[in-house]
């Protein structure tokens, strides 16, 4: 699809790197539009040189300032307002930090906006997921309008890293950016896995695993697959890991190749994050657990015993 | 501070399995139990909470929806709330057009502090907080799971995509409260009946010079693609063989 109509990408990262929702997104922005541009707010040159290299993509507008070195919302909507006025489309991650900035960015230039575009029917229709993907709705934006979105990272695949786009250095515009809002810190958990929303293979406990040291297991077996873990709101509530982990409706939505439920009896809210999965495969002590209904393998067993069987056949 | 004002909006109860439409146009609301948007309870019993431990006056509820929000207005006011504003639209407005409108009561009431869900749990948008945030000029505070106030000053822990992030902002403020903000109180007969006399203002939104023609169009609503269920197995050395054959594990 090639047309004038351009797409602006904003990019997101976190301590020092691009985070592949970003890419995701230039990959939906292709499917719109051969005029796309990213921009990187922030406070590291390091990232323009990596950013260039994502396929389908023109040039790389890049604002290096202090100003960015935490991604805060009030501060960055009224920068990308004024450099996106030029553009038809202006288009976001759809993880927390899309969601927190993209709507400050169209309240400023007075247009309604989309949340969660999954699919790219033409250049004003769109598919999006609402009541948590239990429905899905196709959404036309009138004539004339400039469209502001979110796009969801499970519904696009990665685009490549060959090219060598042009890196353009923007000065920071004359405008006011307000100081009402300071960032204070964030208590990340050390990743020594791969991230929840790339991994093409996640393991995740639920209620069932019973404590956060039995997740030991789970954590043993990602390590020998090369897996992420996740977990069920259940076992983020009951303690057992901390919130990140969550895969669902009200944590992450996630789409691996293959993902792992053990212990997990399958409520909505869990499923609408896993929908997207290529396979599925459930293992439970409960043969009634609503998991099965949705798994493409299902196994009735107790979780302490069949990990360490699976562990043994997998050496 | 003086006011709280928490936005809420009235949905279909987060129990009910929803129903599509035979003709696609949308999902089946007659005769489904509705509520207060869960995320929004939670908003209101924040604001409850900051009430009671003395460090706010009012608290304030505000909707935009259909007549029929004031049932969701009045379980809100039986929660603890102070009097409740409806800006009565039949239909769905888009986010832009809530926050315009939430805007004229902001401008109206002067609030220290806004609290609402981060979103809805019908269309899912996760806009409006941020849009009426930048609208009014205020700094805004998403997916909160702890705030602390102090004299002017919030403190808000932020559950993000890469953990807890901690941010400090300027009142007056908007916060979008998250699942694990707090856990909001039964409502109790007696305070079902003392609400009834609580202040309820309905506005007529014609009145608020903000434009609400759509600026879009839903053209379908339909089920997701169905997961087609799959096959039992009992044992572990079936699983990785299963799995290779589909070229998800290597040899």
């Amino acid at each position: 699809m090639t047309s004038d109509q351009k797409v602006l990408v904003v990019a997101e990262h976190f301590q020092g790197e691009i985070i592949s929702s970003t890419s995701k997104t230039i990959n939906c922005a292709s499917q719109i539009s051969s005029q796309v541009d990213l921009l990187i707010l922030s406070n590291d040159p390091s990232l323009n040189v990596e950013a260039s290299k994502y396929d389908g993509i023109n040039q790389v507008l890049v604002i290096n300032d202090d100003l960015f070195e935490h991604s805060v919302a009030s501060v960055m909507a009224p920068v990308i307002a004024d450099i996106a006025s030029p553009y038809d489309y202006i288009l976001a991650p759809s993880t927390t930090f899309g969601k927190d900035l993209t709507p400050r960015v169209s309240a400023l230039l007075n247009v309604s906006q989309i949340t969660d575009i999954m699919e790219v029917i033409d250049k004003r229709t769109f598919k999006r997921p609402i009541y948590a993907g239990n429905a899905i709705e196709t959404i036309e934006v009138n004539e004339g309008q400039k469209i502001i979105a979110t796009v969801r990272p499970a519904s696009f695949k990665d685009v490549g890293s060959s090219n060598s786009a042009s890196i353009t250095d923007m000065d920071l515009p004359s405008i006011d950016i307000p100081t009402h809002t300071r960032f204070k810190g964030i208590e990340s958990e050390i990743k020594e896995r791969p991230d929840l929303q790339v991994a093409s293979i996640v393991i995740s406990g639920g209620r069932g695993v019973g404590s956060a040291e039995n997740f030991d297991i789970l954590y043993q077996l990602a390590d020998k697959l090369g897996a992420s873990v996740g977990a069920s709101r259940a076992a983020v509530d009951a303690g057992y890991v901390p919130n990140d982990m969550q895969v669902g409706q009200t944590g992450k939505i996630i789409a691996p190749d293959l993902y792992f439920a053990f212990g997990i009896s399958g409520a909505i809210q869990h499923i609408a994050g896993i929908k997207d999965a290529g396979t599925i495969v459930a293992v439970n002590k409960d043969p009634d657990a609503p998991i099965f209904e949705i798994a493409d393998i299902g196994i009735v067993a107790d979780l302490f015993e069949f990990i360490p069987d699976l562990l043994s056949k997998l050496d | 501070m003086e006011k709280i004002l928490v936005c809420i909006k009235r949905v279909i109860d987060y129990n009910v399995k929803i129903r599509i439409k035979p003709d696609e146009s949308g999902v089946i609301t007659d005769g489904v139990k509705m509520s207060i948007n869960p995320f929004d309870e939670i908003a209101i019993e924040e604001a409850l909470r900051i009430k009671e431990s003395g460090n706010a006056n009012e608290v304030i509820l505000v909707s935009i929806g259909p007549d029929d929000s004031q049932q969701q207005l009045r379980t809100g006011l039986a929660m603890g709330a102070d009097r409740a504003i409806l800006i009565e639209h039949p239909t769905q407005l888009e986010s832009i057009q809530v926050a315009k409108l939430l805007y004229q009561i902001v401008d109206q009431e002067n609030p220290d502090l806004i609290l609402m869900g981060k979103q809805a749990i019908d269309d899912d948008s996760n806009q409006t907080g941020q849009m009426l945030a930048q609208i009014c000029s205020y700094p805004q505070a998403t997916f909160a799971s702890k705030i602390t106030v102090t004299d002017n000053i919030l403190e808000v822990v932020r559950e993000v995509d890469q953990g807890l992030e901690i941010l400090e902002v300027d009142l007056p403020a908007i916060v979008t409260v998250d699942l694990r903000l707090n856990e909001p109180r039964y409502v109790k007969l007696p305070d079902i009946m003392k609400a009834k006399k609580k202040p309820l203002e309905i506005i007529d939104p014609s009145l608020l010079d903000v434009s609400l023609e759509p600026t879009g169009k839903v053209l379908n609503v339909s089920a997701p693609p169905p997961r087609q269920s799959g096959v039992m197995l009992n044992e572990a050395s079936e699983l990785v063989a299963a799995l290779k054959e589909k070229g998800l594990l290597n040899d």
